[in-house]
């Protein structure tokens, strides 16, 4: 709930047929399941666009696409749902083996190239990126002597892409898990919203990707962020893009995945290294 | 967890107190204004944690910050200052004056879970996939 304004306005519930075509929709468009208990998801994320286009409730965006094939629509519905709330920092605990562990290793290991590679995929509008990001000007200086320093925010919507690109942040957003101090220090404000630093945005880009689909152009990474992502797809799929994750980090390279997600099942190819009480992958062997 | 509330509205006082339970605070207190809080301080353990509104009647929340700084035994309070002051001029004052955190009013639930988080207070572990939270506030589709 938010606290501070207004209640929502109440609607209601998407009927048990319309969520089962949002459910299909989805799954076609992005390969990602929708559980049959997040028929609430289904009402809180398409209520904004069902009051944009003047319906009634969430029922009556389905029956619109029901009755017409409207792609447009139909990629807004799937964006909708597949857009997460983040927030920076998220869990912390990563955050701490990234700067206490995972990054001065990649620094060693990458003294003579002077390089450093990060992936945030399914990046939504770029908290992740962003943190580290932070995280790098908060406690690396050494990278602003000569380092090419690449972070690369990837997502399958568009909107989110280019969200992140801007870097304009509401205020709901930066009270999302960003410490004031950071706010502050690389935030300015534009009326009321905060748009991030130029020193940040130097070193991070963002473009659209579906994992599902082919990784054109994507380098090797040092670091891939593949957190809280994988819990959407079936297993399949999951398999598919742990293994590809594991082809794109560069030789040392580590992965971190969701505070609450395991590749054990889906990838032998990982071994799990814990620091700062919470866990990161590296490929066995490299 | 011991806390301290302090906002001039008790409706905002019953929310972040009910949001403080839980996140694990045990005792919580609530002061309407910078003034009663200072009273209330007088007696008892100093709180953990204070969540302080900037604009109220008597002492504002920003005197406030500056007055629990000036006191050897309350200096271990961590601050968070809850208001609808949103200038990056006034979150710089705030953390000037001793605040830790400043939480932009009006927040989402999970936003001061997070901020307690960040100051070490973390939340009591719940099972279940974080992402698909309950307290979604659609705040991505504006």
């Amino acid at each position: 709930m938010r606290v501070g304004i207004g209640e929502r306005t109440s609607s209601v519930p998407v009927a048990t047929e319309q969520f089962r075509y949002v459910q299909q929709l989805v799954l076609q468009r992005s390969a990602i399941v929708l559980a049959e208990d997040k028929t609430y998801l289904v009402d809180s994320r398409l209520a904004p666009l069902a009051r944009s286009l003047g319906l009634k409730d969430v029922n009556g965006v389905v029956d619109h696409l029901k009755a017409q094939r409207d792609p447009r629509l139909e990629q807004q519905v799937v964006e909708a749902m597949t857009t997460n709330e983040t927030s920076w920092f998220r869990d912390l605990r990563p955050f701490d083996a990234l700067r206490r562990h995972i990054v001065p290793d990649a620094l060693k290991r990458n003294a003579a190239t002077r390089r450093l590679r990060i992936w945030s995929a399914a990046c939504s509008s770029g908290q992740e990126a962003y943190s580290v990001a932070i995280l790098l000007e908060e406690n690396f200086p050494e990278l602003r002597n000569g380092w090419q320093v690449e972070l690369v925010g990837t997502d399958l919507n568009t909107e989110m892409v280019r969200r992140a690109s801007e870097g304009l942040f509401s205020t709901l957003e930066v009270n999302r898990g960003l410490p004031a101090s950071l706010l502050v220090r690389y935030f300015s404000q534009e009326g009321a919203s905060w748009r991030v630093g130029r020193a940040l945005k130097a070193r991070t880009r963002f473009i659209q990707l579906n994992l599902v689909e082919p990784w054109l152009a994507l380098p090797n990474f040092d670091v891939v962020l593949l957190r809280n992502v994988l819990i959407y797809f079936d297993l399949n799929t999951k398999r598919q893009i742990l293994s590809r994750a594991v082809r794109q980090m560069a030789p040392g390279g580590a992965l971190m995945l969701g505070t609450a997600e395991t590749p054990t099942g889906l990838c032998d190819n990982l071994e799990a290294v814990t620091a700062e009480g919470t866990v990161f992958y590296r490929a066995k062997g490299g | 967890m011991r806390a301290l509330v302090v906002d001039d509205s008790r409706a905002m006082r019953t929310i972040l107190s009910r949001i403080l339970r839980k996140a694990g605070a045990r005792e919580i207190r609530e002061a309407a204004d910078g003034q009663q809080a200072i009273e209330l301080l007088a007696v008892g353990e100093p709180p953990d944690v204070a969540l302080v509104d900037w604009n109220m009647p008597n002492m504002n929340g920003l005197d406030l910050v500056v007055a629990l700084r000036r006191k050897a035994e309350w200096r271990r309070i961590a601050i968070v200052m809850v208001t609808t002051e949103n200038e990056h001029s006034q979150v710089v004052r705030a953390l000037a004056a001793g605040a830790h955190e400043y939480l932009i009013k009006p927040f989402d639930e999970s936003a001061l879970l997070e901020k307690l988080a960040i100051l070490g207070f973390q939340m009591p572990e719940e099972p279940g996939e974080p992402e698909l939270a309950d307290n979604f506030a659609g705040g991505t589709l504006s």
